[in-house]
């Protein structure tokens, strides 16, 4: 008798041939994100993962907690591994959900049975184990329709497993199985959520930001790591590249017009981005853009920063409000970091009247006054590396 | 090499307080509340601390209560005065310029039905006495004056406060914040008439961790932290004897004031003479304010650009008050700087070692900074 985890996989049952593949993906990527918890044995069967913890003193609240962030879970519990013997199941049924038992006043048990050899039927299980629970909790009720609790029983080949209510995954597609994206990261309350977006539908993470010290300092710097950390929780590790940026700000500054400043910025964001991205076999790049939002963000603007780009650009807050992407940064815990108070080079030069509606042939004219490949090789070259762990 | 110009907001421990320090965690490491020879070892210590603390100050011994530090003194002074004169009246006086730790702890006891009267400093950064003696009465139980200002270095005419309360017929204790001005001036609280006087071990070459509040044996106060009553009742808790040890080395280390006053002089005016050459630099310090403390602005260089930009050619300096990180400062705004003045406000704080040359360094570092960030 042991406490294992069950999990269910969320579209993953829906992707026909490449399923197995994909159930690897997200065994793999869950082993790795529980392997400092404990050592676990997996098993997959029909569209269930089951998580086994192989010494008793695991602690399963911090694997279920780990789990819960875990992209391509659909919804995962806590069960209790049990000899196929109902009066084992009769007497650990109740105990084992003792607590949620307690706190509910309905319930219902769904008997599932896949071994057909086992001697009662579905319903008789159902019943049985009802009836054990009404006697060691009589407050209950049994509610088919609309239960707080259900309690299912499956008799599976070897074992029986009891759990409760299920907890809601994390969903998407488990990371890695849409192949690599780099996200532009600048420390403010999008692109943390703009990565954790194109995370949770399977892409794995690049980061690259952008510092322009001494007009941004080096705790802004440690915002991002910080930031990042919260986004390696759902997507695992990322590998952040950090760009030297002061002198290209200074050059588009000293010769470029002041209102299409941010827009010239924004381009070479793009080209080292762009960069970095082949380099690591990123396929794309993500940002946190959301239509309409500054200047920058407007159609006419991203049609400018896409044009350089050169490969598909992501950006999952382009329909979004503020209020909306406030909410998910909030979930995932990103927000309260967000708002630190430090400067990110974007802010850094900020033109008092950006252009809206820019043209590209203006903006390429413009950056005629500077030597483009020469700037992007040496920001490349002035690059630091870190991993950001989970 | 480095150029440590930051010395308002903590200091590089001396060797004596370190090696005391090193020596008390190694050897006496004993609970000076043991009743053992190891315990009383420590207790010995302790008690060898206060007595340099009390020379220092030429006050008793048993004037001298340690606590962890600036903020844990002002804590243990306002409190315990509020608990211990709360039926006596119920008006606190105090001054804009003062510490968080001051500032907020008035906050707190105006929020629980006690009349605060908050001072405003002139261009100069000094509060007026005359409104100050306006300002008390005979329901005043506390007057809170601050002898140097953190950020400006303005120094107050702390002397005729306790002479004002008498003539007011008030039954106020005079606490004075001496966290800056203790080591710099000469403070004697007995001659000065201070009641309570706050002071910190690090801002004086000791290590972090420790402080004294100075508890005039003429006035009583009750505590504001309860437990196992170390320092005579009044800061409960067992004491950090390792700071606390260092705390005495390093005040036995100042040195003599008045030179240590008259060389740093010499180097900020020099600095200062220099800087004015420049254009768009703005001293907000005032001439008379504690050498030790230089308030700039230069125009155009966001404070925390230029705080950046020194700091990576290692040259530390701070933006403003190391306390109120993200505000606009309160003291500047007082002393009527310009809001765009005070976002490019530079605190630069010298100690008694601080060279000619280190000041050369940091002069070339500003005038750098200013060209390249001011370009366009």
């Amino acid at each position: 008798m042991k406490e294992i985890i069950l999990i269910k996989n969320g579209e993953l049952a829906l992707k026909g041939l490449n399923r197995s593949t994909f159930e690897d993906v997200l065994i793999k990527n869950i082993r790795r994100r529980i392997k400092p918890l404990g050592d676990f044995e997996f098993r997959k069967e029909q569209s269930t993962i089951s998580v086994i913890p192989k010494d008793s003193g695991t602690d399963m609240d911090e694997i279920s907690d780990v789990i819960s962030r875990v992209f391509g879970i659909a919804c995962f519990s806590c069960a209790l591994q049990v000899e196929k013997d109902m009066e084992v199941i009769l007497k650990e049924a109740p105990e084992y959900l003792a607590e949620q038992l307690r706190a509910a006043k309905t319930f219902k048990v769904e008997g599932k049975r896949s071994d057909k050899k086992f001697p009662l039927t579905s319903p008789q299980l159902s019943a049985e184990v009802g009836g054990a629970v009404l006697e060691s909790f009589p407050h209950l009720r049994v509610d088919v329709h609309n239960p707080e609790i259900v309690i299912t029983i499956e008799i599976r080949d070897k074992f029986a497993f009891i759990r409760g209510n299920q907890t809601k995954g994390a969903g998407g597609m488990p990371v890695g199985t849409g192949g690599k994206a780099a996200v532009l990261i600048s420390g403010g309350i999008d692109s943390p959520v703009a990565a954790y977006m194109m995370s949770k539908r399977g892409l794995a993470l690049t980061a690259v930001h952008f510092a322009s010290p001494p007009y941004t300092s080096p705790q802004s710097e440690m915002k991002v790591h910080k930031l990042l950390k919260q986004v390696a929780r759902y997507s695992g590790n990322i590998t952040l590249f950090t760009v030297g940026f002061t002198e290209i700000q200074e050059q588009i500054r000293d010769n470029c017009p002041e209102d299409i400043f941010t827009l010239v910025m924004r381009r070479f964001m793009m080209r080292i981005a762009r960069q970095i991205a082949v380099r690591e076999d990123c396929k794309a790049l993500i940002t946190g853009e959301s239509l309409g939002q500054v200047a920058s963000q407007t159609l006419p603007a991203l049609s400018c920063t896409d044009a350089v780009a050169d490969m598909p650009v992501f950006r999952p807050l382009i329909g979004l409000d503020k209020d909306e992407i406030i909410k998910i940064s909030r979930k995932i815990e990103t927000f309260d970091i967000s708002i630190e108070p430090y400067e990110d080079c974007c802010t850094v030069f900020t033109p008092k009247h950006p252009k809206t509606k820019p043209q590209l042939s203006f903006i390429e004219e413009a950056e005629k006054a500077l030597d483009i490949d020469a700037l992007v090789e040496r920001a490349v070259e002035n690059t630091r590396v870190n991993v950001i762990g989970f | 090499m480095s150029v440590y110009l930051d010395n308002s907001a903590t200091t590089k421990p001396c060797e004596k307080a370190v090696k005391k320090a090193v020596e008390m965690m190694s050897e006496k490491f004993g609970n000076p509340s043991s009743q053992h020879f190891c315990g009383l070892a420590a207790k010995e210590e302790l008690e060898r601390a206060r007595g340099i603390l009390a020379k220092v100050l030429s006050c008793k011994e048993h004037e001298v209560y340690f606590t962890s530090g600036g903020t844990a003194a002002n804590n243990t002074a306002i409190m315990g005065t509020a608990r211990t004169k709360r039926r006596v009246g119920k008006k606190l006086v105090t001054t804009l310029l003062e510490h968080p730790s001051v500032l907020k702890h008035y906050e707190m006891l105006s929020e629980s039905g006690f009349e605060t009267v908050y001072l405003k400093p002139d261009r100069n950064g000094k509060i007026s006495l005359s409104e100050l003696a306006a300002a008390v009465d005979e329901s005043t139980v506390l007057v809170s004056v601050m002898a140097v200002n953190n950020e400006v270095g303005s120094i107050q005419d702390i002397s005729k406060i306790k002479q004002i309360i008498k003539d007011k017929n008030s039954p106020a204790y005079f606490h004075c914040d001496a966290v800056q001005a203790f080591g710099k001036i000469d403070l004697k609280p007995h001659k000065l008439g201070i009641d309570l006087m706050s002071m910190s071990a690090h801002k004086i070459h000791g290590v972090k961790g420790a402080g004294a509040l100075f508890v005039s044996d003429k006035i009583r106060l009750l505590p504001s932290i309860a437990g196992g009553g170390q320092e005579n009742g009044l800061v409960s808790g067992t004491e950090a004897v390792p700071a606390i040890c260092a705390f005495a080395a390093a005040a036995e280390d100042i040195g003599n004031i008045a030179e240590n006053y008259n060389r740093v002089r010499a180097v900020r005016n020099g600095f200062v003479q220099k800087l004015s050459e420049l254009d768009g630099v703005r001293i907000n310090s005032a001439e008379d304010a504690l050498p030790y403390i230089v308030n700039i602005s230069v125009s155009g260089v966001p404070s925390q650009v230029m705080l950046n930009s020194l700091s990576a050619t290692g040259i530390y300096v701070s933006a403003g008050s190391a306390c109120s990180k993200g505000h606009r400062s309160e003291v500047l705004t007082a002393m009527g700087v310009a809001p765009s003045d005070i976002d490019s406000a530079v605190r630069i704080s010298l100690s008694k070692h601080t060279t000619e040359k280190d000041m050369d360094l940091l002069y070339n570092g500003i005038r750098d900074t200013a060209l390249r960030v001011r370009r366009k």
